[in-house]
């Protein structure tokens, strides 16, 4: 577990007084420097953190937030937890996106819905400290002992006079104290902020039309390029005629570099226009792929002799060879694409011997690291400047669209922004990868679950399977097994990669074998748990009581089993460390299915923005109950057969479902929510379809089936 | 090139583009007014919704010379201080996760309350069809027009 890293953690705290007065704070937790005293034992991937605020005399917080903002509530929720320690007036901070830094911040980057974790114990004591200090100073200046005083709101109060002073005018005197070893953090019972409804930072700017995203970002001078790339996933540029291309107005040039040919120009449009006229030749590097292919190559691959074993419990040869039944079933995903609502684009400016780079990326770090690497110049001499995100979903965790800016900047020598229009964002590569998944459930004369095998099999997809997670530990004898086959078509993380398809598959599946031993689906799961608590088997990853929890407060929310004319689907899902049940209900009208509601119960510890977490779990559920229901992208050929929104089908307001979302209160530290209800979603309407029809849904995108013609989703009001 | 004398958020402005630049391009590019944003470019998002007489339209595919002296309203235009009720709304419900589409989202909102200050559930559903929030807001939009339709004068 990595908090237990947090306690043995030293802490560095640099004090500096700030131009013009004030008191500026800068927090290092040095990973690198507890690392070393204990023998590397750090988590891989760390990096230095440093959380910074800033107090003016004229009593503004500022507080700086290092991690990219994409709609996961991070510029507004870390903000707010530095607030609550610090007891700051809300209304007088300033939230300022920090740039790149590697020597201040620690894990800037956004993926994994690990940000909260990580940085929440960092962020109250950066805010406590702040406050032990402002204590100290108004102490000093009333000579009274600091027991004597407290704070309220932004004030120091001497607690036996009444006399306050605001934190901006104590500042000064601040900054000159000691920064204490250690500081109390607050009980839970006196948060302010945490927990409460509060609106995001950025609103005011994104509701009156303020530049805020990268595409937003325009520097004097600056040249605005578009990159075409191969048609095919298998193919490499030949050659290229750009005379056409380059005779439209506005058109200062057309470079080319690696497979790519960029047309740059004065103008978005002027560009878009030139870009088109370009004829382009490629020749075949690798062979062109096509969607049937995929789906006869996941049938061999389900047969495959060369299987990587990633969990084996008991003897599970044995298990189904003595089963008195034996329960089987697969379940197919496509390719998807992220398409975030802003288009890749990045800023460029390379220079002699360093590079200016700003826009949208969830991993800063790792763009500039590449940068520095393509460039050949040190890292140091590069900054990167973060604007707020346009949806990422995990596309913007690679850095190839950074990358392409910075060639064509380094080749006009010159400041350029490179733009991608939404077909080049949606044929463009860095898909959610296709997995075919192969369930078996052995059963013994008295139907106890005694083997479980799965075996996925992925284009592009790494491990397809999550070996730990439930049902693992639950039953006597479990296989889990992957194939992995290597593809020209490029795939990435996709907003909770794998188990965004996994844990449909896994809670259909679930229902299935729960329906045959002729057990209620919660209730099946529950004495899972049960059995898995009582007498595990392996290694339990995790927690068996707070899964309970949120299967119970769902069913209990949904009035599981209690309406007789609502066919009800359950599933529950951990994943990112945070944990949800969702129950998803169906009605019947003439004779066709319409997906009234979908009920869920989220524990992700304790709620930071009440705003912030509720809305992630609704537009999680949105966003996985879409995709399992529109999202494909098919090849032909190795061409991307869907290219915009016109072929490629995002929910829409009509097709929203009331969703109804309730959190578990436990009070313990909190986890992430930018991924863990989207998995869920899937299973939960898979499986009230099926109550409802009688009718399995094994593929998505459901809508491609037969049995879901007539299907009716949303009618809400 | 060609020289264009625009009506936009009340104001005559000038610019010199090629007669077949989207609206939405001489809005970001030319005028500096990046509150419009690009999503498709086909009209299928509706992130480039603005106001074209009062009427909600798709600036990606409007071609500037089609645009003559018709009153164009855009995001930054649509109240002085930032203070229509559907942007008041939008940041009492908390609307934006990303914050990208919701521009284009408040300007069909306004025309569609413009139009009909008392909206039913099912037309501001239809209304909004057009509009899509990748991050899956749609709850929150819905209740934030109906939170500024009980506001409109």
């Amino acid at each position: 577990m990595q908090t237990n890293y947090t306690s043995s953690r030293r802490n560095f705290l640099k004090l500096t007084a700030a131009a013009g007065g004030g008191l500026m704070l800068g927090f290092t937790w040095s990973m690198k420097a507890m690392a070393d005293s204990v023998d590397g034992l750090a988590p891989a991937g760390e990096l230095t953190f440093n959380s910074y605020l800033a107090i003016s005399p004229d009593d503004i917080i500022t507080i700086y937030s290092p991690n990219p903002e994409l709609g996961q509530n991070i510029k507004t929720s870390f903000p707010m937890i530095v607030a609550d320690e610090l007891d700051a007036d809300w209304s007088k901070v300033k939230v300022v996106q920090a740039a790149l830094d590697t020597k201040k911040y620690e894990r800037q980057l956004t993926g994994g819905s690990g940000a909260v974790p990580h940085s929440w114990e960092r962020l109250r004591k950066a805010g406590a400290t702040a406050r032990q200090m402002l204590m100290e100073a108004g102490a000093k200046r009333w000579n009274t002992s600091i027991d004597n005083v407290t704070t309220d709101n932004g004030f120091v109060v001497n607690k036996s006079n009444g006399q306050k002073l605001t934190y901006g005018a104590l500042a000064t005197d601040a900054a000159k104290g000691v920064v204490p070893a250690d500081v109390k953090l607050k009980d839970r019972k006196d948060f302010k902020l945490i927990g409460k409804f509060v609106r995001g930072v950025d609103n005011k700017a994104m509701i009156t039309g303020k530049p805020l995203f990268g595409l937003d970002f325009y520097r004097e001078g600056m040249l605005y390029a578009m990159v075409v790339r191969p048609e095919a996933f298998g193919q490499k540029l030949k050659g290229f005629d750009a005379t056409a291309a380059k005779a439209v107005p506005g058109i200062i040039d057309v470079v080319s570099f690696k497979n790519s040919v960029a047309v740059v120009g004065k103008s978005t449009w002027q560009v878009n226009k030139a870009r088109k006229l370009l004829k382009i030749e490629y020749e075949i590097e690798t062979p062109l792929e096509s969607t049937p292919d995929h789906d006869k190559l996941f049938k061999d691959l389900l047969e495959s002799k060369d299987a990587t074993a990633r969990r084996k419990d008991g003897d599970v040869e044995a298990a189904f060879k003595s089963a008195a039944k034996v329960i089987k079933a697969e379940y197919q995903c496509p390719f998807l694409s992220h398409s975030p609502m802003e288009p890749m684009n990045f800023f460029a400016h390379v220079k002699e011997n360093s590079c200016e780079l700003i826009g949208p990326s969830q991993t800063p770090d790792m763009a500039r690291q590449e940068t520095a690497k393509l460039l050949g110049i040190p890292p140091d001499n590069i900054t990167l400047e973060l604007t707020r995100l346009g949806g990422g979903f995990g596309r913007r965790l690679k850095a190839d669209y950074v990358l392409e800016a910075v060639e064509v900047s380094r080749l006009m020598k010159a400041p350029v922004k490179v733009i991608w229009t939404r077909e080049d964002d949606m044929t463009g590569g860095s898909y959610r990868p296709a997995v075919r998944y192969r369930f078996e459930a052995a059963l013994d004369a008295s139907n106890n679950l005694t083997g479980y095998r799965l075996r996925g099999v992925g284009i592009n997809s790494g491990n397809p399977t999550r070996e730990d997670n439930f049902p693992s530990g639950a039953v006597d004898n479990l296989l889990i097994e992957s194939v992995e086959y290597k593809s020209p078509i490029t795939t990435g993380a996709w907003r909770a990669p794998i188990t965004n398809f996994l844990a449909f598959a896994e809670q259909s599946f679930l229902d299935e074998v729960a329906q045959i031993v002729g057990m209620d689906p919660v209730q099946f799961r529950l004495k899972l748990l049960d059995r898995a608590k009582q007498n595990p088997v392996g290694a339990i990853k995790y927690d068996i009581d707070r899964m309970k929890a949120v299967i119970q407060l769902a069913a209990d929310k949904a009035g599981w089993g209690k309406k007789p004319n609502i066919a009800q689907g359950f599933s529950v899902y951990f994943s990112h460390r945070s944990y949800v049940a969702q129950v998803a209900e169906i009605e019947m009208k003439q004779n066709k299915p319409v997906l009234k509601k979908i009920y869920a119960a989220a524990d992700c510890g304790v709620v930071i923005n009440q705003s912030g977490s509720l809305q992630q779990v609704k537009g999680g559920i949105v966003d996985g109950l879409g995709h399992a229901m529109f999202g494909s992208l098919t090849f032909k050929n190795g061409v991307p057969e869907q290219n915009n929104f016109n072929n490629y089908r995002l929910i829409r307001m009509k097709e929203v479902p009331e969703v109804e979302v309730h959190f578990v209160d436990n009070g313990i530290d909190p986890t992430g929510l930018g991924e863990p209800a989207l998995p869920p979603t899937g299973g939960a309407v898979a499986n009230a379809y099926y109550k409802a029809t009688g009718k399995r849904l094994h593929d998505q995108p459901f809508i491609r089936q037969e049995e879901m013609k007539g299907v009716t989703l949303g009618e809400r009001m | 090139m060609a020289h264009y004398k625009l009506q936009i958020n009340g104001k005559s402005v000038e610019t010199d583009v090629e007669p077949d630049t989207p609206l939405l391009w001489v809005l970001r590019d030319h005028l500096g007014m990046v509150g419009t944003k690009y999503g498709c470019g086909i009209g299928q998002c509706g992130a480039c919704t603005v106001h074209f007489n009062g009427n909600a339209v798709k600036s990606c595919s409007l071609p500037v010379s089609a645009v003559g002296t018709n009153k164009i309203t855009t995001i930054e235009g649509l109240s002085e201080k930032g203070d229509h009720p559907l942007q008041l709304a939008w940041d009492e419900v908390d609307v934006p996760q990303c914050g990208y589409c919701q521009a284009g989202q408040i300007m069909t909102a306004a025309a569609l309350l413009n139009k009909n200050p008392r909206p039913s559930g099912e037309e501001i559903d239809n209304a909004m069809n057009g509009n899509i929030c990748r991050c899956g807001t749609y709850h929150r939009i819905h209740e934030a027009v109906v939170l500024a339709s009980t506001k409109m004068k």
